[in-house]
């Protein structure tokens, strides 16, 4: 814990503080999957940023008021950020909005808070889309572009050269990923063998899997969520595949492992932390998450977490809340040192780091490596 | 070849599972004239009665997965869904048993939703690992059937369409020759009528959600054994589907739901199957399955094995 304080304390409440006028607290909204199919996401990212406000909090607060975090939960539900950020802005007066997760989650939600001008920081949507709705959205996380490319170099560095991909035909995110992976994939020289479609809550792939095993694939690629990733893994391997399958930073899902079992062993995919990581900003993260809530946090804490503190950081960078001060303030992030990595916001309004590619053995996640952007 | 096999293999399985959750629709829509919307949320509930049950009843053999373990985990399950169905028309149906259908309907959607959010409360709102509860493996092809050695055919496949075979024919039993069957029928036909003769409606009705209810919990406990993971939303599109399969076959048929689930099933797996040679996109699945149903439904109203009722004045 006095690791912790002495870290955010560095950022101290601000000299001007003092002049603060308005109301006694800073509002700041949060809209998450907290129940319904992406939940495990939502709650995640929740206790990663509901962290990081305590701790904020607990050093001052900002510009001399405390941080009111109102949380709204989007049940994984398509129309229901829409209502719920409109809330937020139209009633409870955020001066910025956090979230989502998933990719069509956000798009949803960014077009509203560009026209009311308020800055949404997404902590984990990394569909290329998402930050270019316009000047007011901001995401902490690498894009899809980035993290495609990242697993097509890999799987063209093991030799692999004729890949199958499976994709949820529902989520922004997976398809994005898909075409980044594509392209990155056969300009490398690789070849597309066979693509799939499935949508998010199937539970039989065998249709799927049956084609994609004929058509005798090096590795496949499924950039999909944990909770249909562990049910395609285990049919796979009961349709006889036993080539590994690649995926990205949607596979960490506390149920992942607990529902593919072994099935998993021996596949890689892409991811923004990894809370093995012997770095000090990481493993004090690790402890006081773990002290808090009894878990180890997965990358959507670690990304909650930073998008909380960079907007904490930028409003006290800013010295105000109001816009467009605040927005600049938070489009002028450079080199921030936050728990996944030192994070730099591009002309894009994404954020440029490094990523990690895990693999799965022994019923954990296993470091393999770091890929610099 | 083989792979179309395959593939037919994998259509038939997953209509079983349609097919499984499409009997207990059917069935309480036969009696009561009502579609039960909550029947995918009593299924979710009868997976997850499993859950929390499997891991005694596996402690009682000593953690060995075996038929006698799924036996009993999949009575137990039917059981406490058989209860919850009884305790569902109690509290949310009969109050509104002499209003217009649609209200009921409605109150149906409630139920609904309320066990889903229910169960994200009570369960959490992560998938869960459902245990294996018979060693469920992939069924060895004996040397001489050559090249058909190359099918996957897994023991947890064959479980859910001999189940679904074997309760179609208990339920067509129950409601053609046993006495409830016949009062089942007779309120079917004109409630007032049945309770002037003497049948305890309230019974009946009672009867026929306890066993729909049953049935959905059945289908819960081997769909999980089959797709090892159970959230607290995974009777939403299986329900759907079910419902579609019970409209196709004709609903309040019961064979009929059986034969829609199975069409349904092999459809959607022909039709991801061979997108590229069909030139339709492997993602329009549940689309084609739809379409398939509005289809029929023009041509014949009454589904493929229903039978056109006149209404009396």
């Amino acid at each position: 814990m006095v690791a912790m304080a002495s870290l955010s304390a560095c950022k101290g409440p601000a000299p001007g503080a003092s002049q603060a006028t308005g109301p006694e607290s800073i509002n700041v909204g949060e809209f998450a999957s907290m129940s319904g199919g992406n939940a495990s996401f939502g709650q995640s990212s929740h206790k990663g940023t509901a962290l990081a406000v305590d701790e904020i909090n607990a050093a001052g607060g900002l510009l001399g008021k405390q941080i009111n975090l109102i949380t709204e939960d989007d049940r994984s539900t398509a129309g229901e950020p829409s209502t719920i950020v409109h809330k937020l802005i139209s009633e409870d007066q955020v001066v910025s909005v956090l979230g989502e997760v998933a990719s069509s989650k956000s798009l949803e939600a960014a077009p509203i808070c560009q026209e009311n001008k308020i800055p949404m920081i997404s902590p984990a949507s990394t569909n290329a889309k998402v930050t270019q709705v316009g000047d007011y959205i901001f995401r902490v996380c690498f894009i899809d572009p980035f993290q495609g490319k990242v697993m097509a170099k890999f799987a063209l560095s093991k030799g692999w050269t004729k890949v199958a991909l499976l994709t949820d035909v529902k989520e922004d995110y997976s398809v994005g990923l898909a075409d980044a992976f594509q392209k990155a994939f056969t300009a490398g020289g690789g070849t597309i063998v066979e693509t799939k479609e499935y949508s998010t809550g199937d539970k039989d792939f065998s249709a799927q899997l049956t084609a994609i095993k004929a058509s005798n694939p090096d590795a496949i690629f499924v950039p999909g969520y944990y909770a249909e990733v562990a049910l395609i893994a285990r049919q796979s391997r009961e349709t006889g595949i036993k080539v590994p399958l690649l995926g990205g930073d949607g596979w960490v899902g506390e149920s992942l492992l607990k529902i593919a079992g072994h099935a998993l062993d021996g596949c890689f995919f892409s991811n923004h932390y990894s809370q093995d990581d012997p770095s000090p900003v990481i493993q004090n993260f690790v402890k006081t998450y773990q002290a808090k809530y009894g878990e180890k946090p997965d990358a959507m804490a670690a990304l909650g977490y930073d998008s909380a503190k960079i907007l904490a950081d930028s409003i006290t960078r800013a010295g105000t809340t109001d816009e467009p001060q605040l927005r600049d303030a938070i489009a002028s992030t450079k080199d921030f040192k936050g728990v996944t990595g030192d994070i730099t916001l591009d002309a894009d309004r994404n954020a440029t780091k490094a990523a990690v590619i895990l693999t799965i053995a022994n019923g954990g996640f296993q470091f393999v490596q770091r890929v610099a952007p | 070849m083989i792979e179309f096999l395959q593939q037919l293999i994998n259509g038939l399985s997953l209509g079983a599972i349609y097919a499984l959750i499409a009997l207990g629709y059917t069935m309480v829509y036969g009696v009561l004239r009502f579609i039960n919307f909550a029947h995918g949320d009593v299924f979710m509930v009868g997976a997850f009665a499993g859950f929390y049950v499997a891991p005694y009843v596996l402690k009682l053999s000593n953690g060995n997965p075996s038929w006698t373990v799924m036996f009993l985990v999949l009575v137990i399950a039917m059981l406490a869904c058989a209860i919850l169905g009884i305790v569902i028309e109690k509290l949310a149906y009969r109050p509104l048993r002499d209003r217009p259908r649609l209200t009921v309907l409605i109150t149906a959607i409630g139920v609904s939703l309320f066990l889903e959010n229910f169960g994200q409360y009570a369960f959490g709102v992560d998938p869960q690992y459902f245990p294996d509860l018979i060693g469920d493996h992939a069924i060895t092809i004996p040397a001489w059937c050559g090249p058909l050695q190359n099918l996957t055919i897994m023991v947890s496949q064959v479980l859910v369409f001999a189940v679904t075979l074997f309760l179609l024919i208990l339920l067509r039993f129950i409601v053609t020759k046993t006495k409830l069957g016949m009062a089942m029928r007779a309120l079917s036909v004109n409630p007032l009528a049945t309770s002037l003769m003497g049948v305890n409606n309230d019974v009946v009705i009672s009867f026929t959600f306890g066993l729909g209810s049953a049935l959905a919990g059945a289908a819960g406990i081997l769909i999980s054994i089959q797709q090892p993971s159970i959230d607290p939303l995974m009777g939403l599109q299986p329900g759907i589907k079910a419902f579609v399969a019970a409209v196709l076959g004709g609903i309040g048929n019961i064979p009929g739901a059986a034969l829609g689930g199975i069409i349904i099933g092999v459809i959607e797996t022909l039709v991801v199957g061979y997108s590229d040679r069909l030139h339709i996109p492997s993602g329009y699945r549940d689309a084609v399955a739809f379409f398939l149903l509005i289809l029929i439904l023009l041509f014949k109203p009454t589904g493929l094995l229903g039978r056109v009722e006149r209404e009396k004045v």
